[in-house]
């Protein structure tokens, strides 16, 4: 059965279900959502419909540019931590056996769908004064006495990119495995040590894929949205945090709605640049 | 080199391993003190999830909410990724984008726009309400994996069938269904696993009314520390374990995983 255009109306019967949810409960929401950034707040968190800028407006605040500046910081420093330890270690495990890459994958699988408010709590434990890793060390003798390592940026940054790493293997994966072997054997026959080999051929010939995930993983960054909370204190809050803080706890939808429109905004030039540099890599 | 690159992965594995290892120590001690190494050994905090009613009805919630929406989930991601397969229509694309686009999103967005949506509709609170929310949210993980399943059917098999006077509807029951059905049973678990986990989505819909694992965790949380806590967390790990070890045992998890990036 060759594939062709539909023909008759009643061919476009099985998209009808999938589009009509489609359209209902995501580009409506979504649209709903831009229509109340516009909204007027009134007192007690109800907000009645208008067309305002207010919500818009406090952006343009020193509290908000700090919110954001550190939102940004955070996300690029997890995306450049995870993909400074996994280049080399999805290379070296898309080299491995087969057998051992699969036991990775399902634990790299396992640990990215382990739920947020898990990951937090488990960090939480492993730097608490009680149960934590600083009882290690006291028993190491590299340290006086226990001590509670939260809340901290440290606590937040290594959190984040723990549940931020499996996704990055798991990005960079199927590109390192379609890299050509020979490619690096031919530095090998030539003379270049592993690791040379690894710096001076591997890493120039992904440099479009290094970029996108760099990319991807920012985004994915920025939507972490519990581990600050959990972790940090009130300054480590990060935009994500403060959409929620806003929608929940302040029920001040209209801004909280106008913070999410942006953050799309911010999300959507990035995944246009990532599959830019993904075109990049193909017309290559 | 083989003795650096054991060092670096076991590095890489000890940092993946070691709040896991902790919670995992966390969860059978005796008391209900969050000490490690742990103090004494009891499995009472296992069996706290199935007997303490709160937790119980949590867990029943979160794998409740799992199964209908990865279903649901399915039922959007199959009709359209056969559609796009058999069709040819550029303009239907839109779909597929905008089936992926919660994903790839921050899940914040997501939430707050289904939050807004269910206020505005007066529907806000209702537990079915987070059932489609999932449903929508998850449905890139079939998509993924049906395209995926879709793009390796050999068509020939089909002209062949279709040659032979089998109509649509046949070619799809005999030839078709059973060709991407482990892509649909990978597509499902991929769902199921990860609306078990899921926290913002569902409490900014029926975080109020409902309260699944992860939910009760956060509020736990808020409130002091039991050990039920870690418990769960490591049932949460071993299920997932199990499901995507399955899923690398009778599909092929390399190829799955690898094009499904692709696709992103």
């Amino acid at each position: 059965m060759r594939r062709e255009p539909p023909q008759r109306l009643s061919d476009y019967g099985p998209l009808l279900f999938p589009a009509g949810m489609l359209t209902l409960f995501f580009v409506v929401p979504f649209a709903t959502m831009i229509a109340v950034s516009f909204f007027q707040r009134q007192q007690g968190g109800f907000y009645t419909p208008a067309f305002v800028f207010d919500n818009y407006a406090r952006f343009l605040s020193l509290f908000f540019g700090k919110v954001l500046g550190f939102s940004l910081f955070l996300a690029i420093a997890v995306a450049i931590a995870c993909v400074v330890i996994g280049i080399p270690f999805t290379y070296l495990l898309s080299r491995s056996r087969r057998s051992l890459q699969i036991v990775w994958l399902v634990a790299l699988l396992s640990i990215l769908s382990l739920s947020e408010v898990m990951i937090g709590f488990a960090w939480s434990t492993l730097f608490s004064r009680t149960a934590g890793i600083t009882n290690l060390f006291v028993w190491l003798g590299l340290m006086e006495q226990a001590q509670a390592l939260t809340p901290s940026f440290g606590a937040v940054m290594t959190a984040m990119t723990y549940q931020a790493f499996p996704y990055t293997v798991l990005v960079l994966y199927p590109a390192l495995v379609r890299l050509d072997p020979t490619l690096t054997e031919a530095a090998r026959t030539l003379g270049a040590s592993p690791v040379k080999a690894f710096f001076t051929v591997v890493v120039p010939a992904l440099r479009n894929t290094i970029l996108a995930t760099l990319i991807m993983v920012f985004i994915f960054a920025l939507g972490s949205y519990l581990l600050p909370q959990l972790l940090g204190r009130p300054q480590h809050w990060t935009l994500s945090v403060l959409i929620t803080d806003q929608a929940i706890y302040q029920s001040n939808m209209p801004f909280a709605a106008a913070m999410a429109v942006f953050l799309v905004m911010v999300s959507l030039a990035l995944v246009g640049l990532s599959l830019y540099a993904g075109q990049q890599r193909q017309a290559k | 080199m083989t003795v650096l690159r054991r060092l670096f992965f076991f590095a890489v594995g000890l940092f993946l391993a070691l709040p896991l290892i902790v919670v995992a120590g966390v969860s059978v001690n005796q008391r209900q003190t969050l000490a490690f190494p742990p103090q004494g050994f009891s499995l009472s905090w296992y069996g706290q999830i199935f007997t303490n009613a709160e937790w119980r009805n949590a867990l029943i919630a979160s794998l409740t909410l799992a199964a209908a929406s990865a279903l649901l989930a399915l039922l959007i991601a199959l009709p359209l990724a056969w559609f796009l397969w058999r069709r040819i229509a550029p303009w239907a694309n839109i779909f597929q984008l905008l089936g992926v686009a919660p994903f790839t999103l921050p899940p914040v967005i997501t939430a707050l726009g289904l939050l807004t949506f269910w206020a505005t509709t007066g529907l806000y609170g209702q537990p079915w309400t987070a059932v489609i929310s999932h449903g929508i949210f998850f449905v890139t993980l079939p998509l993924v994996t049906l395209s995926l399943g879709f793009s390796a059917i050999d068509r020939s098999l089909v002209e062949a069938a279709a040659t032979m006077g089998a109509d649509d509807r046949t070619v799809f029951r005999t030839v078709v269904l059973p060709l991407i059905l482990p892509y649909l049973v990978s597509g499902y678990a991929f769902a199921f696993v990860l609306s078990l986990n899921e926290y913002i989505v569902a409490y900014m819909t029926v975080g109020f009314t409902m309260e699944t694992l992860p939910i009760k965790i956060f509020n736990a949380l808020r409130y002091g520390y039991t050990p039920t806590m870690a418990s769960v967390t490591v049932l949460f790990l071993l299920v997932a374990a199990v499901i995507f070890g399955l899923v690398a045992r009778f599909g092929d998890l390399p190829k799955l995983l690898g094009a499904m990036a692709e696709d992103k």
